[in-house]
């Protein structure tokens, strides 16, 4: 049994601790909006913020966050206002959607550490993650708009 | 959250077929039957057809049947509905249609299955009729209960008005009148000015549940005593078979339940997907490798180069091009080649399936629900009637979800563990070593031009496989035109012309990939005549101009990307300009790409500048999208893109060796629609056949080098 907190929840979870956190939270917490591309670490639609870290969940064993908090993109905010969120649905990011789980985590845990990226900023934060559907000029002008909404823009 | 978008009915994404049943199943051009017509009317729903339903709440459910795999179908599609029904967009819901081809097969194609780039322009005609007789019978109803002409009755959204009186009726109160009325088969349509939705950017409404994680994909699908599979596969690309396997020690893994054979392989079936991993990592499989074991791409370069020293089928004959070949002033000879690819659609290829004796689920994230439901009405025994598909979202399609070889997969493994559910998911490795490639091929390029530099003569002999050739649907010694999009219809005004194909199949399997024929064929051909131009010593969009007389959607499209881009403004040193035009899928697209080209090669693209005329454009922002999108697919495999074989193994396994595009690399794409008012084309594939040229000559243009065999190698670029 390996106990964590996912979405501010005590949760405690009986598989094996070689079990990467992606499948834990899929499978046995039924948290799907998490997404399975590569299993390598090399496409981010994994991305999850362990402790408030961006995480690829594909490669970490759910025993390496035992008592440390998780978040997904179901705990990203209660309403979808996330400033991330808000600015996705503002410009139209996704296209099939797959990936964007991973690239709104992504660049949450960017504008959580840093208030005003500059686009080299945000192509270092962001170089994790793919988009096959190519939405990466509205990803990046979706983080210039949640900055500003995060600032209190309108 | 307050913006208009409509609702998606997430619940029918996992009910499926349950909750998809009342109410709408009238079809347009079908006669009614008494029973769903009686269901229909006994709900106290209108439903004219079966694209759309109203209840007394004046909701309005709109039926989707094109798949949404990123192109914005579920709310593009609706808007055509509701733009003729004079639909509230925000008392909207809409609903992904059932798998029943007698309702919602494509109206050109006849299958219920998505390709092409089909949505839009095989589905505005039906769409807007169906929403424009609703709307007629709504007013009807309403003339009627006012007891006043039809004429003077109108429409606003979601409501019946009677402007001379001022009276109002909401549809939702007009739905049990207007059910008792004659389904008008020819309704008056809206004037283009008319347009309330039609035209004017849209937000999507899928967009909410995309960015909060609520959004189902195949692969979350979720069932009560669901079981996971993965299954191992022959390590080589098709053809292979299990000779014999030993599961012991993946029985004895936590979790597996079951380890069966199936066509495709050895299915191992546990309680999660990880616990089936895990099994088939210590599964023992004997393969039979089949005739494809032996295949290398250094092999299969040599038999396409081989087979286009050999006549071919002939394609295109205008004139006699062997005599102006020989008698022009300059002649030039080129060789040309393109890449095996992969779609890797985000989301690996999955389905569900749950068999029992006298029915089959399947849920599955699929462009061709009508093809699955055949294929598991094969593998069950099942009538087609028994089967229900339900369609979830995909992520992404590209052509990979036109195939139905994890339905295969899915409804074999339910059947060999007693029925299921099942999930069968493919890994990454699984989806990049045994997809269906986007044909490679050779291709040999001669011309002559005549003293001013004008081209007259053209020949073009293609080698490689058809892929409609090799599932059998184009005999042998036709010409498979799959492989001739956007080299056939070359729109140049060039006297002698000839093209030919040589149907060269060494097997590996090939398939639709986001423009297929026309990403090949857009390369070779507009790198070609970009040859042409400099060996004339000509400007290269001047040059294709003048060819275009014949040609005025190609020209228009060309003339508009180039007087947005600046075409002849000067640029930075070491910096290049590149055009390239194309015809595909009903639409004329055009691009202008600036690249900047480093000393170690690196070729980096610094603007990019589209055209696109599509006809009429539903939701330009996604016809923005769709450029923006369709760059990117095409830069990439510009870049990066190649799927080579050694010893008939997939060579690129994941993205570390299938390398994908990022954000880095990734240029704002300015997109221009030109509105011709013609009829609808295609968007989610014309974006990309000119992208590949327009770089390549972009590169030419900055270094003197022309690029002829993809992806692009950067060591040929290395100055330092």
């Amino acid at each position: 049994m390996i106990a964590l907190t996912v979405n501010g929840t005590s949760r405690q979870v009986d598989v094996a601790p070689e079990m990467p956190l992606l499948w834990a939270l899929r499978e046995t917490l039924e948290l799907t909006g998490t997404k399975y591309g590569c299993g390598m670490a090399l496409c981010g639609a994994c991305t999850v913020h362990v402790d408030g870290v961006p995480t690829r969940a594909c490669v970490t064993p759910v025993s390496a966050v035992a008592g440390k908090r998780v978040t997904t993109i179901e705990g990203l905010s209660d309403k979808t206002d996330h400033p991330v969120q808000r600015a996705w649905m503002e410009l139209d990011v996704p296209q099939c959607g797959f990936c964007q789980s991973g690239q709104l985590m992504s660049a949450a845990a960017l504008l959580a550490q840093n208030k005003t990226p500059t686009d080299q900023d945000i192509d270092q934060a962001m170089a994790g993650n793919i988009c096959r559907c190519g939405t990466y000029q509205r990803i990046r002008a979706a983080i210039h708009r949640a900055a500003a909404l995060a600032r209190g823009g309108a | 959250m307050a913006r208009a978008r409509g609702r998606l009915s997430r619940r029918t994404l996992i009910k499926g077929g349950l909750a998809f049943g009342t109410g709408l199943v009238v079809g347009f051009r079908l006669p009614l039957t008494e029973g769903l017509l009686a269901e229909a009317q006994g709900a106290g729903v209108f439903a004219p057809n079966q694209w759309l339903r109203i209840d007394r709440d004046g909701v309005v459910t709109i039926i989707n049947s094109v798949p949404e795999m990123g192109q914005g179908s579920m709310t593009t599609m609706p808007m055509i509905v509701a733009d003729e029904l004079d639909a509230d967009w925000d008392r909207i819901r809409v609903e992904q249609a059932p798998t029943n081809p007698s309702l919602y097969a494509n109206p050109v194609t006849g299958n219920q299955s998505y390709g092409g780039s089909r949505g839009v322009r095989d589905h505005l005609g039906p769409l807007r009729k169906a929403g424009a007789a609703a709307r007629q019978m709504l007013r009807e109803a309403a003339a009627r209960e006012w007891g006043v002409p039809l004429d003077e009755v109108t429409t606003e959204p979601g409501v019946v008005v009677h402007r001379a009186t001022g009276r109002r009726l909401l549809y939702g109160q007009l739905v049990d009148r207007a059910q008792t009325l004659p389904v008008p088969q020819n309704p008056p349509l809206k004037t283009k000015d008319e347009f309330r939705y039609i035209g004017k950017a849209r937000p999507r409404i899928d967009v909410p549940e995309k960015v909060n994680g609520r959004a189902v994909y195949g692969m979350d699908v979720r069932l009560p005593g669901m079981l996971v599979a993965s299954i191992e596969k022959c390590p080589v690309v098709a053809g292979g078979k299990v000779k014999s396997f030993d599961a012991t020690a993946a029985k004895g893994v936590r979790g597996v339940k079951h380890a069966v054979q199936v066509t495709s392989g050895v299915a191992v079936v546990a309680d999660t997907f990880w616990a089936a991993l895990q099994g088939r990592k210590a599964l023992k499989v004997e393969w039979d490798e089949g005739p494809l074991g032996r295949l290398s791409s250094a092999g299969i370069a040599r038999e396409h180069e081989t087979a286009a020293g050999q006549p071919g089928l002939v394609a295109r004959n205008d004139g006699d091009t062997a005599a102006a070949l020989t008698a022009g002033a300059k002649t030039l000879e080129a060789v040309y080649q393109v890449p095996y690819l992969e779609h890797a659609c985000m989301e690996a290829m999955n389905a569900t399936a749950h068999v029992t004796a006298d029915a089959c689920t399947v849920w599955v994230p699929t462009q061709n629900p009508g093809g699955s439901r055949e294929v598991a009405a094969r593998l069950t025994g099942l009538p087609v009637d028994r089967v229900t598909v339900n369609t979830t979202l995909l992520g992404g399609g590209f052509g990979r979800r036109g195939q139905t070889d994890y339905v295969v997969d899915a409804v074999e493994t339910a059947k060999a563990i007693g029925g299921g559910p099942v999930k069968v998911m493919w890994t990454r490795e699984d989806d990049l070593t045994h997809g269906f490639y986007r044909p490679s091929t050779y291709n040999v390029f001669r011309a002559a031009l005549d003293g001013q530099g004008k081209p007259t003569a053209w020949f073009t002999r293609v080698a490689g496989a058809g892929l409609l050739r090799q599932r059998g649907s184009v005999p042998a010694g036709q010409v498979d035109g799959t492989s001739m999009a956007g080299l056939r219809d070359l729109p140049y005004d060039i006297p002698n012309v000839r093209i030919e194909w040589v149907d060269k199949d060494v097997g590996v399997p090939i398939g639709f990939w986001r423009s297929v024929g026309s990403s090949q064929n857009g390369f070779i051909v507009e790198s070609f005549v970009d040859e042409l131009a400099h060996l004339a010593g000509q400007d290269p969009y001047e040059y294709r101009r003048a060819l275009l007389g014949k040609s005025p959607r190609h020209k228009a499209v060309l003339e508009l990307v180039a007087t947005k881009a600046g075409w002849g403004s000067p640029l930075p040193a070491g910096h290049g300009r590149g055009i390239a035009v194309c015809f595909s899928y009903g639409s004329y697209a055009a691009h202008v790409a600036e690249v900047s080209v480093a000393e170690d090669g690196t070729v980096r693209v610094t603007r990019v500048v589209s055209a696109i005329d599509c006809g009429i454009a539903v939701n330009p922002d996604q016809v923005k999208a769709q450029m923006e999108g369709g760059f990117i697919y095409a830069l990439t495999a510009t870049l990066y893109g190649k799927i080579t074989v050694d010893k008939g193994r997939v060579e690129q396994t994941n993205f570390h060796t299938y390398p994908m595009l990022r954000i880095a690399e990734a240029p704002v794409v300015e997109t221009h629609i030109l509105h011709s008012g013609q009829p609808p084309g295609g968007l989610g594939e014309p974006g990309v056949p000119t992208v590949a040229p327009a770089v390549c000559n972009a590169i030419f243009a900055a270094t003197g080098k022309r690029i002829r065999r993809l992806p692009i190698d950067r060591e040929a670029l290395r100055r330092a």
